[in-house]
């Protein structure tokens, strides 16, 4: 597998919230950065678990694979996974993959939080 | 396939950004499949304007399975192999599991339709899958509604320890009740693990591997989605059964 080019900041905000901004690449090789920030958001007490798109490179069909089991672990914890920052194409991957039947899309961060509040 | 996109998109909220280097790679969206030319051979049902339908939209327990051979000693990289591997799939699929890509191939949005033999049922089963992904080193195909997978299935290639490394992994649920009943019991999962094993033998053996087939299977969902139940209206075996004394009876009159 290759190396991992994706960096995942944790940023708790206030008791229910975290939000991660993914910054570079996500593919298979993301797994263990993307599982380390959930971690580290579940270990923070958030309900609401916000993904930041907005320093997304590039994401393959195995990057999809990977926010499909993070959201069912999500689900299973009760908690909820929302999103931001997606440009225009992978918003159009979210429509065709499903994804955005299950994790709600908002244009900016206010907005997000807006909905966890 | 272009591998190099250069034009520029309007992201609609950030102004004009680059086109992102992964969009060729991905399939347009689309609403309701279409199949474009039905390859010699094909039964063609259950397909066309059908919805796609992801991990998140069947019935039954969420399975996350990895299917993996190490090619020691072929000289192919990973491109290569997925080279191959696109322009011969019909061929690795075994006698009883026939696959029909179109004229154009393995591409993002293509249909590839299948023709395939299913325990406890006495026709084969028309069906089909939409490639959702492709690049050099991979490609993902998603189901349509009716299938008796609701998923993905991601073919790829990659090195490690300067082996080529050939892999199959689905991340998939049975799509109504009836495919979980036969997954589970009328050795349906059994019957799935013998085809993608065959498969990775076969290619295996085009590059003049004799190697074992390794599999690790994860249950990442075991809950039934029984909202899901309704996706029983689309079941392929039901609509090929259904179907077939009608295309018999124009097969008779047409002679």
């Amino acid at each position: 597998m290759s190396q991992a080019k994706v960096t995942m900041n944790v940023r708790k905000i206030g008791d229910k919230a975290s939000i991660v901004d993914i910054q570079g690449e996500v593919n298979a090789s993301a797994e263990n950065a993307l599982m380390d920030a959930y971690t580290q958001t579940s270990s923070g007490g958030a309900r609401a678990i916000i993904l930041n798109f907005g320093g997304l490179e590039y994401m393959n069909s195995s990057g999809i694979g990977l926010l499909v089991t993070l959201l069912i672990r999500v689900n299973r914890q009760k908690q909820r996974l929302l999103a931001f920052g997606l440009s225009e194409h992978y918003r159009q991957i979210f429509e065709l993959t499903r994804l955005n039947e299950a994790i709600r899309i908002y244009e900016n961060e206010a907005d997000a939080l807006a909905a966890v509040n | 396939m272009s591998t190099t996109p250069t034009q520029p998109q309007d992201t609609g909220t950030t102004g004009v950004s680059p086109t992102p280097r992964d969009a060729a790679y991905w399939a347009k969206p689309v609403d309701k499949l279409k199949v474009s030319d039905v390859p010699s051979g094909a039964l063609n049902l259950n397909v066309e304007g059908k919805h796609v339908v992801g991990p998140l939209q069947g019935f039954g327990q969420l399975w996350q399975k990895t299917y993996r051979v190490r090619l020691a000693g072929a000289t192919g990289a990973p491109a290569d192999v997925v080279k191959v591997w696109k322009e011969k799939l019909p061929a690795f699929m075994p006698a009883d599991s026939r696959f029909y890509p179109s004229i154009t191939g393995i591409q993002p949005g293509e249909v590839v339709l299948i023709n395939a033999n299913l325990p406890g049922v006495p026709m084969p089963v028309s069906t089909g899958v939409m490639i959702l992904y492709a690049d050099d080193v991979s490609f993902t195909v998603m189901t349509p509604e009716g299938h008796p997978e609701s998923g993905f299935n991601t073919f790829s290639a990659f090195e490690e320890d300067g082996v080529t490394v050939a892999q199959i992994q689905s991340l998939a649920r049975a799509n109504d009740p009836i495919y979980e009943f036969g997954f589970r019991f009328m050795g349906g999962a059994k019957q799935q693990e013998k085809i993608w094993r065959h498969v990775l033998t076969t290619l295996a053996a085009h590059f003049n591997v004799a190697a074992q087939v390794d599999m690790t299977k994860t249950c990442v969902d075991a809950r039934l989605q029984w909202s899901q139940a309704r996706n029983v209206w689309h079941n392929a075996i039901i609509r090929t059964t259904l179907n077939t004394p009608g295309r018999l009876a124009r097969r008779l009159f047409k002679r």
